[in-house]
């Protein structure tokens, strides 16, 4: 086995550097995957919640579904149909075929199944809001975008807020399983690196120990965002 | 659509999928087995074992899944090749099988996630109901066995029931370290008749399935538990 301080050096030929854009790669899927999924909740939550049988149905069998298959199933499927699609799409429009940036790819994929997790958790947390706040809000007089946007959504935060700091986690672990379509984050990088060097053990290590310091960064920032959000409210336990 | 290719690959999805169910019962079998002492010393202490506890479920909890099997299967498994005398052992042949290793990551994962959750189930339990054992002469063991454990798997039987899906929804990782369960088939196919949606879509089917007879287990299983009429 070679010196571990060489195979894991900034700068080629140690791995090092890669290692690190590997993980930004990481970061910045996670992080775009993670907004989509909050808008694709946001709307999904208030559709089951105001919206119609049929838009409450599709959603239904959206989450269901979703949560049902195995990540790594969906992330195939919706790969593959993605890109056919957008093809489709510009095909029929009488444009030529393109290649999809793998990074709004990933993002779309990821996204796509983290809104099916945080329509629940928003839905969940807008039953949790005390019906006397939106009729208060509506008594004084304010239209229904007014009193969602004033007064429900950031009533539910404090609701949404630890289901919504595991999706963030659950987000940064589920980019690793884009190494599988061929997207060089952190995790393909390793494998790479350790298909050239052979030093299996420290560079998984340190992979490893990059996704652990991802973690333990953003639950010391969740934490201080939810210590935010709950000042005001009653302690509780 | 086309799906004449399933008559013929059927029968190996059945073998897939019977590996698959073996992944996921064995590694729950050893995982649980180590989440319950590893919930447990987290709430009774000694202190140094409550770190490592505590420790280790934040290791695992923090990680990929795929890293750790990756790291298990190939980084630990590449240090055995270089012991001597290894290869004529009997334990060779173990040591060369991917199942093992896929094994060990499982249960590991499963150990750290459901070792969080047993702390939580274990701390739940009221302090009276142990006390009310103690008093009754019950030796420490006895009231693990027949108070703080029931009681405490009682309280978490749903979130236990959700873990193991997820479990279920992890093992086609499984398939990146050439276990060929459902999933692996699904991949085999895809390679060999170039089609992508239909294996695809028939093993996401298998897997809805394979949740939904876990959950209706589960379910059984949680009505069998006599609850406190309140």
């Amino acid at each position: 086995m070679q010196n571990v301080f060489e195979v894991l050096a900034y700068s080629p030929p140690g791995w090092g550097g890669a290692l690190l854009r590997g993980l930004l790669n990481t970061v910045q899927i996670a992080l775009g995957a993670y907004l989509l999924g909050l808008l694709i909740g946001l709307f999904g939550a208030f559709g089951k919640i105001y919206g119609g049988p049929v838009l409450r149905w599709s959603l239904e069998i959206y989450t269901t579904l979703i949560r049902a298959v195995p990540e790594l199933v969906l992330i195939l499927l919706l790969y593959y149909a993605g890109a056919d699609f957008l093809n489709f799409l510009l095909e029929s429009m009488g444009f030529e075929r393109i290649d999809i940036n793998p990074l709004v790819a990933g993002i779309y994929v990821i996204g796509f199944v983290q809104g099916a997790y945080s329509t629940e958790v928003f839905r969940g947390a807008f039953y949790a809001v005390p019906t006397g706040q939106i009729e208060a809000a509506k008594a004084i007089g304010m239209s229904s975008w007014k009193c969602h946007t004033r007064v429900v959504i950031p009533a539910m935060i404090p609701f949404a807020i630890s289901g919504l700091a595991n999706l963030w986690l659950i987000a940064t672990k589920e980019t690793a399983l884009l190494a599988v379509v061929g997207f060089s984050e952190l995790a393909l990088v390793t494998k790479q690196a350790t298909g050239s060097t052979k030093a299996y053990l420290p560079l998984y290590l340190a992979a490893a120990g990059l996704y652990l310091s991802v973690t333990l960064a953003s639950n010391v920032i969740f934490g201080a965002v939810e210590r935010y959000y709950r000042r005001g409210q009653p302690v509780q336990g | 659509m086309v799906w004449d290719w399933l008559p013929e690959y059927l029968p190996r999805f059945m073998e897939g999928l019977w590996l698959t169910v073996q992944l996921l019962v064995i590694s729950i079998v050893i995982g649980m087995t180590l989440a319950i002492p590893i919930g447990l010393v987290q709430v009774t202490g000694p202190r140094p074992l409550a770190w490592l506890a505590k420790g280790f479920c934040t290791v695992v909890r923090g990680t990929p899944l795929l890293i750790q099997l990756w790291l298990i299967y190939y980084g630990v498994g590449s240090l055995f090749p270089s012991i001597p005398g290894i290869r004529e052992s009997f334990l060779w042949p173990y040591l060369r099988d991917a199942f093992p290793y896929a094994i060990l990551a499982f249960s590991i994962s499963v150990a750290g996630y459901e070792g969080e959750v047993m702390r939580g189930a274990f701390r739940g339990v009221p302090k009276g109901e142990l006390e009310a054992a103690r008093a009754i002469g019950m030796s420490p063991f006895q009231v693990l066995r027949r108070v703080w454990l029931p009681r405490a798997v009682q309280n978490v039987f749903p979130t236990l029931t959700g873990e193991f899906i997820l479990t279920l929804k992890a093992t086609p990782l499984a398939a990146t370290i050439t276990i060929y369960e459902a999933f692996g088939i699904s991949s085999i196919v895809r390679q060999e008749t170039y089609r992508i949606y239909e294996p695809l879509l028939f093993v996401a089917f298998l897997y809805i399935c394979l949740s939904a007879i876990l959950i209706l287990l589960f379910r059984y299983l949680e009505n069998k538990i006599p609850k406190r009429s309140a």
